[in-house]
């Protein structure tokens, strides 16, 4: 079994946000970049015990420049046994996805995992559209993933209830909360990852599409606090205020 | 205890002088601590056992001689990385922090140093991974701040030495396997010998009723003329610099240790500062509290630095005792200053095992105390500055 899954570099979730250059471009000065939560809790450890049952390797990939690599580095001390960085600056989620799709066309993977989305952008593209690329099936916020004989067996969250399904093999899925229980890099791992090597591949930008600025919303107002005896008030503040009556 | 809200806090950057192996080091020992020490380690404080089921995983983080060569079992890591693991295992509890600072410095740094290579092949791989668990007996009834002065003694025997003596304040010793025991021998001279669990005359007692360091389970070690194979004596050190030499590397560790005690007390502090409103606004907004807070990020910020750039002078190995005493010293006393002005700002909830401020403020009087009290720092540094000797 070879699995290929898909991480990125996202801010920490405490990170303040702001822009430079016009509000064009992610002020990443002082910020803590960390592995996507779900690529990383989810989707990297579900191989992680694939491998570990049913034997084969786990790959993980990632686009973008070197200063990428931390992420990558704790990817392989968690226990993934190859890296490939994808040396481009990718601009959207196709830029990202044909990168990927690019790398892992030729590779016989039997599964590529991402997860369900990032927690800067949630674009949740990246997955479906690696499929499209290679023409492979798409199972997108599987919660569960076993492989029986030459299938693999999903389930997904729906309303009120769970969805199984089955796909033949090779197959792209995005790993939703619930798939596995995410692992602390031990000493040994983080060790072993010092001698791993990260293949770097040169990317190639497609061009279609740039980013023309970004906004921050508008600050949160202070919570006002009315006395329940005055309900006049409310009702006055959530017309002339809120506008909402 | 209320949930493990904790985020580092780097006011100068001080991440950018660190390695991302480091930083991965730290950040894993850090996650870590949140889902294994904070759930437990105030139940464990109250009732007053130290939780064993967390040795294990303790060798698995790396927390036991991180720094040993990779071929006795160790990590071959350097020194900061030691610091930061210190720290954040620290940032849980202090107790938790001895029984690793007693386990790498005091156990597996005098048999890696002073140990035969026999008696390295023989503890340090099992002691990297706590499958075998040691103590450090130094201090005696009537031999504190002046070990010198200890009666603890061995006599040869011809095919064995006979050990006899009392050890007290030992940290880990009710469980330990092996105790690392410096005795004098028959001309006088201290040397350090390995004492195993099961041989005949020794017996751990515990220390009970502490009001510090209840994580963490201290006890005596008394020996009743126990017969010690000649194999056990430490080859290659005599004196009391073989144990000064351990307390260098525990009183390094110390002092990023404490680090993460503090950190911990600022960031519950803080966060209590800026949520808890009295007024009409939160604490944060008074001057008062703004000043014990800002004072806090400063007294930390320097107490990194001091660390850090010990750990550089360490990994060259040019750090001097009198200097690996002033981060001891100051580190301890900035974090339990801390520990107190955290206290206050939390007003009454303070006082409960809700936050961890009083734990970590009662273990620090034994940290302040342990390894060099206090006053001993500062008589050594008096001494390093003046050449004046006033211990005596
Ligand atoms: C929880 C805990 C765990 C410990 N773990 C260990 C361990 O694992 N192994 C071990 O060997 N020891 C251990 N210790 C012992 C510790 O190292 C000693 O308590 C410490 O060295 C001080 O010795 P003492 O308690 O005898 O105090 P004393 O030496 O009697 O000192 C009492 C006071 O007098 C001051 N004083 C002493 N001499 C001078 C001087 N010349 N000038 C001015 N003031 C002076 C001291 O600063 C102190 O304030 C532990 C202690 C505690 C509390």
């Amino acid at each position: 079994m070879d699995i290929l899954v898909c991480i990125s570099q996202v801010p920490d979730t405490t990170t303040k946000i702001s822009f430079i250059d016009n509000n064009s471009k992610f002020n990443d000065d002082k910020v803590t970049f960390i592995v996507n939560p779900y690529d990383e809790w989810y989707a990297l450890v579900r191989a992680l015990e694939l491998k570990e049952t049913l034997g084969g390797s786990v790959t993980v990939i990632t686009v973008g420049n070197a200063s990428v690599e931390p992420i990558i580095r704790k990817a392989l001390a968690i226990g993934a046994d190859n890296a490939v960085r994808i040396d481009l600056d990718a601009v959207d989620s196709f830029e990202t996805a044909s990168a990927i799709a690019t790398y892992a066309k030729n590779k016989n993977f039997n599964i590529i995992l991402a997860g369900k989305e990032t927690i800067d952008y949630n674009g949740s593209e990246v997955g479906g559209m690696i499929a499209g690329l290679l023409n492979l099936p798409f199972v997108s916020l599987a919660t569960k993933l076993e492989i029986v004989g030459d299938h693999a067996v999903v389930e997904i969250d729906i309303e009120g209830g769970v969805e199984v399904i089955t796909s033949k093999m090779p197959l792209v899925l995005s790993a939703a909360k619930g798939m596995a229980e995410a692992r602390i890099p031990n000493m040994r791992g983080i060790m072993a990852a010092r001698t791993k090597t990260i293949e770097v591949v040169a990317g190639q930008s497609n061009n279609l599409v740039s980013v023309k600025s970004f906004e921050l919303p508008a600050p949160k107002s202070a919570v006002k606090l009315i006395n329940p005896e005055n309900m006049e008030e409310l009702v006055q503040l959530l017309h002339s205020e809120a506008k909402v009556i | 205890m209320s949930k493990d809200r904790f985020q580092g806090h780097d006011f100068y950057q001080i991440d950018d002088l660190l390695t991302e192996e480091q930083k991965l080091i730290r950040d894993s020992v850090r996650a870590w601590v949140k889902k294994e020490v904070t759930p437990i380690i105030e139940d464990h404080a109250q009732r007053c056992v130290f939780p064993k089921h967390l040795i294990k995983g303790l060798g698995e983080i790396g927390a036991f001689g991180p720094y040993i060569p990779v071929e006795y079992g160790g990590q071959g890591l350097d020194q900061i990385s030691y610091g930061l693991i210190m720290q954040e295992i620290e940032r849980g509890d202090s107790g938790i922090r001895s029984t690793a600072s007693v386990q790498s410095s005091l156990v597996m740094y005098p048999i890696y140093k002073y140990g035969s290579e026999e008696q390295r092949r023989k503890y340090l791989p099992k002691l990297a991974t706590g499958e075998l668990m040691g103590c450090f007996g130094l201090t005696e009834p009537d031999s504190g701040s002046d070990p010198s002065s200890m009666i603890t003694n061995i006599k040869d025997k011809g095919d064995h030495y006979l050990l006899n003596g009392a050890k007290m304040w030992i940290s880990n010793s009710p469980f330990a396997d092996i105790a690392i025991v410096w005795a004098k021998n028959d001309e006088g001279k201290i040397r350090g010998i390995i004492v195993e669990r099961g041989m005949e005359g020794f017996t751990t007692p515990e220390t009970h009723d502490k009001w510090s360091l209840r994580a963490s389970a201290t006890g005596e070690l008394v020996f009743d003329n126990v017969k010690v194979p000649k194999e056990n004596l430490l080859p290659n050190v005599e004196g009391l610099k073989g144990p000064l030499g351990c307390l260098n590397s525990a009183r390094y560790g110390i002092s990023w240790g404490v680090i993460g005690a503090a950190m911990d007390c600022y960031d519950s502090a803080l966060r209590y500062a800026k949520e808890r409103v009295q007024f009409g606004k939160p604490l944060a907004g008074f001057q008062l509290q703004q000043k014990k807070l800002a004072e806090m990020i400063t007294e930390i910020t320097k107490a990194q630095l001091l660390a850090w750039r010990l750990g550089v002078l360490r990994n060259e190995e040019r750090a001097t005792p009198a200097q690996i005493s002033m981060a001891k010293r100051n580190n301890v006393a900035m974090a339990l200053d801390i520990a107190r002005e955290a206290r206050q700002i939390h007003g009454g909830m303070g006082i409960t095992g809700e936050y961890p401020i009083m734990r970590h403020m009662m273990n620090l009087e034994s940290v302040i105390t342990y390894e060099g009290t206090h006053d001993i720092h500062l008589l050594i540094l008096g001494m390093e500055i003046t050449g004046e000797n006033a211990f005596k």
